[in-house]
């Protein structure tokens, strides 16, 4: 089953909360709404004929107005991929956890979380992977600002 | 003074007492076991067959409580820096750094990035610079005998003024 057509089956599925689904340069996606993402990465995970058993990778980006939450899937048994793409608000960023659909979300997420400051709900030990504990801010993000001095140490950036 | 000499027993030299304390401490470069990074690698080889640290006296310890010296070999981070100075107040004095390669030095390639600190010099005191990316192990042989020759010159007995 190619992108377009699992677009088209989400869509009968779950009507509205799959939105668009695009190609452009890079791989096609299919865009979701956060709402119901976890309930639609179960389907995608658990469905005849799909079978998402492997997320590849999660990320996030910064697009200026908002933040976007990007799942890489891939299914063994068909040898097939397809990608999800959720859009978060930029004011409070928050979206479900799918740690609980596929386990490989958890340090995902945390990576995600510590860089670019996405609050993944739901997940079970949301906390920095990276950075030390006490870094102030998330630095992936755009408008970061750089803090002058970080444990004593000057953090001068030009 | 030479009836003196003559009498005594052979093999008997005579040395300041600054030049044997530093003949010791430069003959007996215990380095720490310790790098962050790609020039990691080359430290490594630094102390293998071919370089062959060990004919400095300069061999690894894997406790800073028996190192003379710290070779800081990679890419420093803030996460790490903490670490890094236990490690550095650890060891017991005198001690001295060598801060191997660019990213050492000053940050290296990834000075701009949010997370590496510009120079392990910002946070411990650093004796030697050796640059390059990685340096070849020859030239941490180099930055070795640079740092016995400025050890040959220490002084230890001073007046206190
Ligand atoms: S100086 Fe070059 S080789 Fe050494 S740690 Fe930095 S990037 Fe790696």
């Amino acid at each position: 089953m190619e992108p377009a057509a699992i677009h088209e089956e989400l869509k009968s599925r779950f009507g509205d909360a799959v939105m668009e689904f695009r190609e452009g340069n890079g791989d096609p996606f299919i865009v979701v709404n956060g709402s119901h993402l976890l309930e639609i990465a179960a389907y995608l995970k658990e469905a005849q004929g799909l079978h998402f058993d492997s997320l590849m990778c999660l990320s996030s980006v910064d697009y200026g107005e908002n933040y976007a939450v990007v799942y890489h899937l891939y299914s063994m048994q068909h040898k097939r991929r397809v990608v999800l793409k959720v859009y978060v608000e930029k004011a409070d960023p928050r979206i479900t956890s799918v740690q609980s659909v596929w386990k490989a979300a958890n340090w995902h997420e945390r990576e995600a979380y510590d860089l670019m400051g996405i609050r993944f709900e739901g997940h079970p030990d949301l906390s920095r992977i990276l950075l030390p504990e006490d870094w102030p801010g998330h630095p992936l993000r755009k408008d970061y600002v750089f803090p002058e001095e970080y444990d004593g140490i000057p953090c001068h950036r030009e | 003074m030479r009836k003196m000499i003559n009498e005594m027993p052979g093999n008997v030299l005579f040395t300041t007492v600054d030049q044997f304390l530093n003949w010791g401490r430069f003959s007996s470069l215990w380095y720490l076991l310790f790098a962050l990074a790609c020039c990691g690698i080359e430290l490594m080889q630094a102390g293998g067959p071919r370089t062959d640290l060990d004919r400095f006296g300069a061999m690894f310890r894997a406790t800073p409580r028996q190192s003379d010296l710290m070779i800081v070999a990679g890419t420093l981070t803030y996460k790490m820096a903490s670490r890094l100075k236990l490690l550095y107040h650890q060891m017991p004095e005198p001690k001295y750094v060598i801060s191997m390669g660019s990213c050492a030095n000053c940050g290296g390639l990834f000075q701009l990035g949010y997370s590496v600190v510009e120079g392990v010099d910002l946070i411990i005191p650093v004796d030697v610079y050796v640059p390059g990316c990685p340096p070849r192990p020859e030239a941490l042989a180099e930055g070795i005998i640079k740092l016995q020759e400025l050890i040959k010159k220490e002084k230890y007995l001073v007046k206190d003024n």
